[in-house]
């Protein structure tokens, strides 16, 4: 319209400028005297004076008006997407909240969330001068507005001291508490938010639901030491069984909250000071069920891209709002370096290691997923283009993978027999022989650039890591962030679980080196999402070397390609929640708790829930009722009425047992673990 | 999208097809940029004016008007918010100043706010809230009231009958600090208070905001939300996860009398109590710094009640002007806000206590015989030894003296601003308790969409309340027990508003005394300390003119309302639009807020059997300014006071560790001592 506009104005003829002033501004005056307008000269002189100043607030007006008369419709008429909605796809069905409700369920059991890593916001409590103004509001969740006002000072708050994974002085960022703390991550998307709708229709309210928020940066047992997050979280739990008539909690913890739960559980009943002192049978008391949604019980792969190069596509969705970072300008092409020294300050997301070592996860040779088939559109043709030769090659191709190898250097190495691998030991190679002009314009501090290029090669040259060795390249790589790690977190599987080491806590986290609460009353779910393609293991490369960058990076261009194969950009695929492998979210209760087990010495009844992943049908539908992926999945309908009905008071049993549509079965009966 | 729309279409269509038509422009009127655009403006509405002579001149000025409405707006905005940053320097505030002393967390914090501060979300209600599903509806921006005004009204009332929640509509208080941090965008409660304590490094972990219905009467918050065990469980926590550091209270307004009734309820044995013993108090809590206290009620209350009149007991009348004016309720506004209000027990406990010992009788009050307005005060003070002046300043001043102890603030309610000057052999006293009440008329009762207990009175009862004139606070209780049964029959099984003779007697251990400061002991904890901290300077309500309201005989009106007309001079200016006022901080009269810590617990007494410590700090009102210090920083109003640097700074050296010694004991600039010492107060 501007554009019209202009070139109007410039095809006018000059002849019509003389006359219009006089007649324009006499009509004007005549017509507007009740709107008080000035007499004509001074008209005049607006016009000659102020035309410019006039358009600009002309345009602004229409702007405005334009604006305000769609969200008046917007407003007026909010029900329109959905009637069109219906129109195409019939009648939306019930809420299950409303549903069940219609059945006569009513609110029984406390429920306490325990949400995952950045799904809670975390606001600022005392800042440098930079963050004037922000005091409690938030800098993670809500609208991330200031990423982009003052990235580098919202990096520098972010980011935990690189030694003690604790504030740095001066700095306090905190979670912030209620319900709020995790019902929207941003505006419009919702993650705990329909969950919590569902349980008011049936009486839930503040004093029934409790959301255990704690700052998710920080190692679990260090959110009790600085924030004392755990005894608040005893200590809740305990005041809604004892308002509630002694009824038992139902616990929903999702993603990072199930290893964060497994600590509170070891937590709790471990006498102080290190742990909540609530005696052995402190779980048996005041738990009811604890049902897991999308746990990572095993750690995801993904932990491992995202500390190896800051790449993992959404451990934190830091890397989701990533792409307008980039390009911002202030912080330049640092991106990632910024991005990982923020990340590997978080302790956290050492929780999410691979935990088990190459016999949950395999070895160079085997892997518990292997022969699984990538592309479920051809599992499920299978039947009828069985003679297909394009099929019975992308079948032979799939049995190939070698899943075990989490990060290989190559795709020539991904694929090669074991014995076709020459791995040249890095553990005891030289660091250290920098390039010229070392530490000259780094800015960006990672530990890589003590790596020195030796390291880097040595890295490189030990070709295939699977779970096992890649927790020493992790530790080759980045020693102060693994010091750490090893002060809190530890990845391996117990020999004898009655040895006294095992009360530290830095082992409560991992179910592989804890005995599950002697409460046999409790019941532990598995509720998890299946038949999205989830990052397993990488193909890796050396990037482009410089002083300042990050030496490794994904190998996009290995790609199996066609669509079909399990090999996409650089990733090896396999079933899961878009996060985690069903090996992780499922082998515990599939076989590791099932029964009287060494882990579950009380026998916990352990159930498997999956929710076969459906996209939403069209876009007006949003993130979809019947989604499998790990956040979306907290408004699956499905997996709502579940919750609701065991918050109701129902058991394993009336829900139906197991649920099962992957094969995490007859993967979990591959990995030889002494039970 | 009426009117831009059919512009737009108008411009392709007739506007661009005629631009063929004319002769390519000489270049060399196009070179300036400034004059071109002059001319495709000129052009353009004359080719606007052309087509259609009369509609798009108007369209454009329309247009350009909101255009620019908008500009200036947008200006002004960023020129306030800009100057308003820069006004509040941080490094000036208490909390900074204090951290730079070496002044550092050391006791938790419990907040408790008062009536109508906290935020109320919704978690089920009525079709017409769709969509309001834990949005505030109360408290936030306060947009829905305005939008849907009826349900609004109706999912803030309480049942009549239980005073708990209606069927089908559960409103609950919003928990945390942002329950009462800010009361709408901008306007703040509890923030700045907050935001200092965060200064010398408080945080979620040592800071509570007691989240409770403030609807609902006290103990109903226990029984509906386990309010009251929510707040001890978290005391206990803090005490605990803080080093075994005890806790220091905050309470503010009504929130003052709940922690008193807290505090006997935690003592108390369960079921009606909490059952922590007897110890509990003394273990837990080292300080209680109480913020405008309303220990023996407000006045305002009382008008409140009657009709519906007090000027901010809730916010609900600082809104009151919009919907008076919204088409939609018309002239009722005011009869839905006290259907409304009258379904909310708690405003009975902020009804005046004590009887006629505490707020005087028809002749007599504690607070006669001294100054009403604080800044006149000042100036008879100064110009006491200028008599001349005094005499000559048209005989005002010295008609101030004389004049101020004929006003009989006792009279808490009088029709006709004659009945509360008379005096009170003049006055006849018609016993109206004996009335065939209710239930005769008909004139007034059938259209019940808003329901009143007045619909149910008849013209005769009406007037002989009004035929009996004057009303004290003993009076008042059985003036309300008449027009509002109902309301009555709630509040007396949940407050009381009496003195007690024998604080042994076992009746009171039941619930409904707790939180009357002169029918209860305090905790048996003498190293407890209970600051009252209030503003003064500020002339408060302290009794009423009413009369008879002019449109009584018509269906469904509040028969009675403030007399705005009395006026007087006469009275050293204590009178003002149909009310007395005293010294206090707007809604609180000193007497209420400073009593008890001036004499009712001060040293051991029968209230304060272990000696509890009592520290009265009082704040004179300043108003801010100018219109860029916003609410002010040395403001003494009842709530403003919470961003008053004095009081904030006191109450930061309290969590830090100082005792009411270390900030220098009482701090009094009103004449509280005085006053109390006219109450004859048995102790």
């Amino acid at each position: 319209m501007s554009f019209l506009r202009r070139r109007r104005g410039s095809d006018k003829p000059p002849k019509e400028i003389d006359e219009s002033p006089t007649e324009d501004s006499a009509a004007e005056d005549n017509k507007n005297i009740k709107k008080k307008r000035p007499p004509s000269a001074a008209a005049e002189a607006r016009k000659k004076g102020w035309s410019c100043v006039n358009s600009c607030c002309w345009w602004i007006g229409v702007i405005c008006s334009v604006w305000w008369f769609l969200l008046f419709l917007y407003n007026v008429v909010p029900s329109l997407p959905q009637m069109v909605t219906e129109a195409i796809t019939g009648p939306m069905p019930d809420p299950p909240g409303l549903k069940l409700r219609k059945e006569g369920l009513t609110a029984k059991h406390p429920v306490v969330f325990v949400p995952g890593i950045v799904t809670g916001g975390l606001e600022l409590w005392e800042g440098r001068p930079c963050a004037d103004g922000l005091f409690r509001k938030r800098l993670w969740g809500g609208t991330f507005g200031e990423i982009y006002k003052r990235p580098s000072c919202w990096v520098e708050h972010m980011s935990l001291d690189n030694e003690t994974g604790l504030d740095p002085s001066n700095i306090r960022i905190r979670p912030v508490t209620g319900l709020v703390a995790a019902d929207y991550f941003a505006p419009g998307y919702f993650v705990w938010a329909v969950l919590i709708a569902n349980l008011a229709r049936i009486g839930y309210e503040e004093k029934t639901m409790y959301m255990a928020a704690y700052d998710w940066r920080i190692a679990f047992q260090n959110t009790e030491v600085r924030d004392q997050t755990l005894s608040r979280i005893k200590s809740n739990i305990e005041l809604m069984v004892a308002t509630n008539g002694g009824k038992k909690v139902v616990v929903i913890p999702h993603s990072m909250g199930v290893l964060y739960f497994l600590h509170f559980m070891k937590w709790v009943e471990a006498p102080a000071p290190m742990g909540g002192d609530g005696g052995p049978d402190w779980c048996a008391k005041h738990i009811k069920a604890v049902m897991n949604i999308g746990g990572p019980f095993l750690g995801v792969p993904k932990a491992v891209s995202g500390l190896f190069s800051a790449e993992a596509k959404d451990v934190a969705v830091a890397r989701a709002i990533a792409p307008g970072v980039l390009e911002s300008d202030l912080i330049g092409f640092q991106t990632l370096q910024h991005i990982m020294r923020m990340t590997r300050t978080w302790d956290s997301t050492m929780s999410m290691i691979p935990k088990g070592g190459d016999t949950i996860w395999g070895g160079l040779d085997w892997s518990p997923e292997e022969g699984y088939n990538c592309n479920p559109k051809s599992r499920i043709n299978d039947s009828h283009v069985a003679s297909d030769a394009e099929s019975e090659k992308v079948e032979s191709a799939s049995n190939n993978v070698n899943y075990g190898r989490i990060i290989s250097f190559g795709r020539d190495v991904a694929e090669a027999s074991s014995s076709k691998i020459d791995c040249i030991d890095f553990r005891d190679a030289l660091k250290g022989n920098n390039l010229a002009h070392s530490n000259a314009s780094c800015d960006v501090w990672t530990e890589y650039q003590e790596l020195g290029y030796l390291g880097i090669k040595a890295v490189a040259d030990y070709k295939a890591y699977t779970a096992g060795p890649l927790l020493d390249l992790l530790h080759f790589v980045a020693p102060k962030m693994m010091q750490r790690g090893d002060a809190h977190f530890s990845y391996g599987i117990a020999d004898d679980l009655d040895d006294p080491k095992y009360e530290h806590y830095k082992y409560w986290s991992n179910p592989l080196e804890t005995k599950l609460p002697n409460a046999p009353g409790i019941e532990i779910y598995s509720m998890y999402g299946v038949g999205i393609p989830t990052e397993r293991s990488y193909v890796y490369k050396l990037s482009s070397y410089a002083e300042c960058n990050i030496p490794f990076q994904i190998d996009a261009s290995a790609d199996g390609g066609n669509g079909e194969s399990c090999l996409q950009g650089g990733v090896f695929l396999v079933n899961g929640d878009e996060t985690v492998p069903v090996l992780s979210a499922g082998f515990m209760c599939a076989k590791g708790w099932r029964g009287k087990t060494r882990f579950n010495p009380s026998g916990i009844r352990t159930y498997i829930r999956e929710y076969d992943h459906a996209p939403p049908s069209n876009f007006l539908e949003g993130r979809g009722t019947q989604s499998g992926a790990h956040v979306d999945i907290m408004g699956n309908f499905a997996l709502i009425e579940d919750i609701i009905r065991v918050a109701a008071g129902a058991t394993g049993e009336e829900l139906g047992g197991d649920q099962v549509y992957s094969d995490i079965f007859k993967w979990s009966e591959k990995i030889n673990l002494q039970l | 999208m009426g009117p831009p729309f059919l512009r737009l279409r108008k411009l392709y269509a007739v506007v661009y097809p005629k631009i063929k038509d004319e002769a390519p422009p000489p270049i060399s009127e196009i070179h300036h940029h400034h004059h071109h655009q002059q001319q495709q403006q000129q052009y353009w509405l004359k080719t606007n004016h052309n087509t259609d002579p009369n509609g798009w001149r108007c369209v454009d000025r329309c247009c350009w008007m909101i255009g620019y409405t908008c500009t200036v707006w947008w200006v002004v905005l960023l020129l306030y918010s800009s100057l308003l940053h820069t006004d509040v320097a941080p490094d000036q505030s208490p909390g900074s100043r204090l951290r730079r002393e070496g002044l550092r967390p050391l006791h938790p914090v419990v907040m408790v706010p008062g009536i109508a501060n906290g935020g109320l979300e919704l978690w089920e209600g009525r079709p017409c809230s769709e969509g309001l599903f834990r949005k505030r509806i109360w408290g936030g921006n306060l947009v829905e009231i305005f939008k849907r005004l009826r349900c609004w009204l109706e999912h803030m009332s309480l049942d009549n009958e239980t005073g708990l929640d209606p069927e089908g509509i559960r409103v609950r208080a919003v928990p945390g600090l942002v329950a009462a941090d800010y009361f709408t965008p901008g306007y703040f409660v509890w923030a700045v208070l907050i935001k200092n304590l965060a200064r010398i490094g408080y945080e979620g972990k040592n800071m509570h905001m007691t989240a409770y219905d403030w609807r609902l009467s006290f103990q109903n918050t226990e029984v509906r939300d386990q309010s009251l065990t929510r707040l001890k469980s978290k005391i206990e926590l803090l005490v605990r996860s803080n080093g075994n550091k005890k806790v220091v209270v905050v309470p503010h307004s009504m929130g003052v009398l709940y922690f008193l009734h807290f505090l006997k309820w935690v003592e108390a044995p369960p079921p009606m109590g909490g059952g922590g013993g007897s110890q509990w108090c003394a273990k837990h809590i080292k300080a209680i710094t109480n913020i405008s206290p309303t220990f023996l009620g407000v006045p305002k209350a009382v008008s409140g009640i009657f009709s519906a009149e007090a000027k901010d007991i809730a916010f609900a009348r600082a809104m009151a002007p919009g919907i008076l004016d919204s088409g939609i309720l018309g002239l009722r506004a005011l009869e839905h806000i006290m259907r409304v209000s009258r379904t909310w027990d708690s405003i009975i406990s902020l009804l005046p206590k004590g009887g006629e010992t505490i707020w005087g009788n028809l002749d007599w009050s504690p607070e006669q015989g001294y100054p009403c307005d604080p800044t006149k005060k000042r100036f008879l003070k100064s110009s006491l030894t200028d008599r001349v002046g005094l005499a000559n300043s048209s005989g005002h001043g010295k008609l101030g003296l004389g004049a101020e102890e004929n006003v009989h603030y006792g009279r808490i309610i009088s029709f006709g601003k004659m009945a509360s000057e008379l005096r009170s052999s003049k006055l006849s006293m018609i016993n109206y308790k004996d009335l065939p009440l209710h239930k005769l008329t008909q004139g007034r009762s059938d259209s019940e969409q808003v329901w009143t207990e007045y619909n149910e009175m008849n013209f005769d009862s009406i007037k002989t309340i009004v035929a009996n004139k004057v009303y004290t606070t003993k009076t008042i209780l059985d003036l309300f027990r008449f027009v509002a049964p109902k309301l009555m029959r709630r509040a007396d099984a949940h407050f009381s508003h009496g003195i007690a003779d024998d604080l042994d007697d076992p009746k009171y251990s039941h619930y409904k005394y707790w939180s009357n400061p002169l029918e209860t002991k305090l905790p048996d904890a003498p190293e407890m300390e209970i600051h009252c901290l209030y503003g003064v300077g500020i002339p408060t309500e302290r009794s009423y003119v009413y009369k008879l309201s002019p449109s009584l005989g018509r269906c469904k009106t509040i028969p009675f309302r403030i007399d705005g007309s009395a006026d007087g001079s006469t009275n050293g200016g204590c009178l003002k639009g149909g009310v007395y006022t005293v010294d206090g901080d707007q809604s609180v009269p000193v007497l209420s807020a400073g009593f008890m810590c001036a004499k009712g617990w001060r040293g051991r007494n029968r209230f304060n059997p272990s000696g509890v410590s009592t520290y009265a700090r009082e704040y004179l009102h300043k108003a801010p300014a100018s219109v860029l210090e916003g609410r002010g920083m040395e403001s003494g109003a009842h709530v403003d006071i919470m961003g008053n640097v004095g009081l904030i700074e006191d109450v930061l050296r309290v969590t830090a560790g100082a005792s009411g010694i270390d900030l220098g004991g009482d701090r009094i600039h009103s004449d509280v001592m005085k006053i109390s010492e006219q109450v004859k107060l048995r102790l």
